[in-house]
């Protein structure tokens, strides 16, 4: 089994406040971990890491082969080999579902429009929204919205998917659509990188849970570490959880 | 003593509204093209140039345009660079648009959300596409309204010409002033063309504000 | 071509252009302080409930805004004289520069006005707040104090716009500038001393507006809800 992602002691700061205070952990290709911890441990922080919106202070990112640290690192190769979706979508308002997807495959990938539109297509598909494929961001639901911000990703065929909070802004019947979609493409072997507060999805998608506090990474094991949590915060957490 | 408000006189201040109207489009089409490179300078990712642009900025803003008018015109006297009255007008005109369209613009790229640049560099973008296709279309309807507010004043502005002897309305009214000397009819008259020209900018914009407004809700 | 610069020359007119710079403010307070008033006053009957008030408002704010400024001051000052009404320049200066602060401000305060929602008018009410107390607590205090910033770029221009009160011949700092580069032949030089000044002066009612934005709003907030 390949290795994915692989972060070693890396600390981030923003001024006087460490946010990360050596964070290490390991993903394989394949795998689906479940990143959970309290508001503010700094998960988003180490998502955002991962693909370079944000800079490190020290300590080493590698994925897929892209050491992130390294300042001659080419940027958009290490985006091409990783997807991002966010909590608040963040679809282009002005551009139709087709073409959010079709931007970053023209722009991007060099695909001709109607290259582009093919791939766009089955893509949509997947997510189960075929027929909103001209429609405009602003004519879904949130949760439709956040498939499409999935779709968008999904087109440009990453190696590694970072979710952070996806679901955290839908409604609970709008959060099962959104995870249908991910448990699917967990099944589908896609490597993903999980910020989530969905204990169940954690439980029902995750191979291996990774909890942190305080900006460190407290606990780790398989989905099982969520009934039988080893660390008292841990517990505290589960607690507050439910 | 006075001569009376001739159809001639009608006609050569028509004529220097004329002038006005190119001075005015002739400064908006310089003067956005260099206020693009301002607002780019004032998002760059450098610092050194951010500065050079505020600078740039804060002098124009900080000083008359009349001021202006004079240092472009007595400077390339000085260095003895003739050039005719509308490329001089031009240029002090296109200095003053590009510092104030600069600022208007990037206040509306700075308005379009930072998740938005965040969310076209995950998919690989550059910088620059991410700008031309993510967040100045998006921009574009937020900074019209106030671009077209702006061109009011631009218009109005070009009547500082005058002083350094560019032909515009505003001078053509002196000049006849001076021979018929009813400056209320004159002025009058000049202000009238003036405000046929502004006025309906202002309303136009206006009207965008409260489109974009209610597109917002 | 190489050109020597030579500020010395005007050394031996700082106090003129001091003087210039003193007047050029003078002019300012004077017709922002008046201005104001006018605005405040135009602001208020541009929503009043009579129809030809708020027209005949209304045309005066749209003629100032939708004409030059130099036009206005010879419409003003040759106009006047030519019916036989010599005014002071530095008078017809301030009325001229008061007419368009008077617009322009009346536009700024206006938006303000228009920005207080109706429920705090209502809330007022239901306090037992007389109209004039809810005019000047709860709309005007607090609407002026949202326009602020914008008042006071506003103040700003008009302040740079007074140079052009120099074709009039007001002794202020652009007018002594073309007095001095007339006996000095040194334009260049001293357009530039002048551009700096003006910079000052911007800085200078920056900082004012920011001291009095501090001084005014907190104090004022406290006053509005201890009515
Ligand atoms: N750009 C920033 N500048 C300064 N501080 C920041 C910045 N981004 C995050 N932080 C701080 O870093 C800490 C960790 O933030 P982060 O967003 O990573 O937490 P999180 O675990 O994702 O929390 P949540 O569950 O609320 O999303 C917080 O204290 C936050 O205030
Ligand atoms: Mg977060």
């Amino acid at each position: 089994m390949s290795v994915a992602v692989k972060l070693t002691n890396v600390v981030k700061r923003f001024g006087e406040l460490e946010v990360l205070k050596g964070v290490s952990f390991e993903i394989n290709s394949g795998e689906v971990v479940a990143l959970i911890g309290q508001s503010g441990s700094g998960k988003s922080t180490a998502l955002r890491c991962i693909n370079q919106l944000e800079t490190i202070q020290g300590g080493s990112i590698e994925v897929c082969g892209h050491r992130v640290e390294d300042p001659k690192l080419d940027v958009r190769a290490l985006r091409r080999d990783i997807g991002m979706v966010f909590q608040s979508y963040n679809l282009f308002p002005h551009m139709t579902v087709a073409q959010n997807i079709m931007l970053a495959l023209r722009r991007v990938k060099g695909m001709r429009k109607d290259e582009a539109y093919e791939v766009a297509k089955p893509v949509l598909a997947k997510v189960g929204l075929s027929e909103k494929i001209d429609s405009y961001p602003e004519q879904l639901s949130g949760g439709q919205q956040q498939r499409v911000a999935i779709a968008r990703s999904l087109a440009m065929q990453p190696k590694v998917m970072l979710f952070d909070e996806v679901t955290s802004a839908l409604d609970p019947k709008l959060t099962g659509e959104v995870l249908r979609v991910m448990e699917d493409l967990a099944r589908g072997g896609m490597t993903m990188i999980v910020v989530t507060h969905e204990m169940g999805f954690a439980k029902r998608a995750a191979n291996r849970v990774i909890y942190m506090h305080t900006g460190k990474v407290w606990e780790t094991g398989g989905a099982d570490i969520l009934s039988n949590p080893q660390t008292p915060e841990l517990k505290e957490f589960m607690a507050e959880e439910l | 003593m006075f001569g009376a408000f001739s159809t001639n006189h009608l006609i050569y201040l028509l004529d220097g509204l004329l002038w006005t109207v190119i001075l005015s489009a002739l400064a908006f089409l310089l003067g956005g093209i260099a206020g693009f490179f301002v607002m780019l300078a004032r998002i760059s990712r450098f610092r050194w140039l951010r500065r050079v642009a505020l600078v740039y900025i804060q002098i124009v803003q900080g000083t008359p345009l009349l001021i202006q008018m004079f240092i472009l015109y007595f400077g390339l006297g000085v260095f003895g660079i003739s050039v005719p009255p509308l490329a001089a007008a031009g240029l002090g005109m296109m200095v003053y648009t590009s510092s104030y369209l600069g600022e208007i613009w990037r206040g509306a790229v700075g308005s379009i959300a930072k998740t938005q640049f965040e969310a076209a560099e995950c998919l690989g973008l550059t910088r620059w596409q991410a700008l031309q296709d993510v967040i100045l279309p998006q921009a574009l309807k937020i900074a019209t309204p106030p671009t077209v507010g702006f061109l009011v004043q631009l218009v109005k502005n070009t009547s500082l010409a005058s002083v350094v002897g560019f032909l515009e309305l505003t001078r053509a009214a002196q000049v006849i002033n001076n021979s018929l000397f009813q400056p209320f009819l004159v002025f009058g008259v000049a202000a009238f063309f003036y405000f046929c020209v502004c006025y309906p900018l202002s309303a136009w914009s206006r009207s965008l504000e409260r489109k974009l407004n209610v597109g917002r809700r | 071509m190489h050109y020597q610069f030579d500020f010395g020359a005007l050394l031996p007119y700082w106090q003129s252009f001091l003087s210039g710079a003193l007047t050029t403010i003078e002019i300012t307070v004077f017709s922002v302080i008046i201005g104001l008033g006018i605005g405040i006053a135009c602001a208020i009957a541009r929503r009043s409930q009579v129809a030809v008030l708020r027209a005949v408002v209304g045309v005066y704010i749209e003629a100032v805004r939708n004409t030059p400024f130099i036009v206005q001051i010879f419409f003003i000052f040759f106009g006047l004289s030519s019916v036989g009404i010599r005014m002071p320049i530095i008078a017809a200066s301030v009325f001229a520069m008061v007419i368009n602060v008077g617009a322009y401000t009346a536009e700024i305060v206006r938006a303000g006005m228009d920005s207080i929602h109706p429920s705090q008018i209502e809330a007022a009410q239901a306090l037992g707040l007389s109209k004039f107390q809810i005019y000047r607590d709860i709309i005007m205090l607090p609407a002026i104090e949202r326009v602020y910033p914008s008042l006071s770029s506003q103040f700003i221009l008009m302040m740079l716009a007074t140079s052009i009160c120099s074709q009039i011949s007001a002794e202020e700092l652009t007018g002594v500038a073309n007095n001095i580069q007339s006996n000095t032949f040194r334009s260049l030089e001293t357009y530039f001393v002048v551009a700096l000044l003006y910079i000052a002066i911007t800085y200078l009612m920056r900082a004012a507006f920011f001291g009095l934005g501090l001084i005014a709003f907190p104090r004022r907030r406290r006053l509005g809800l201890g009515v």
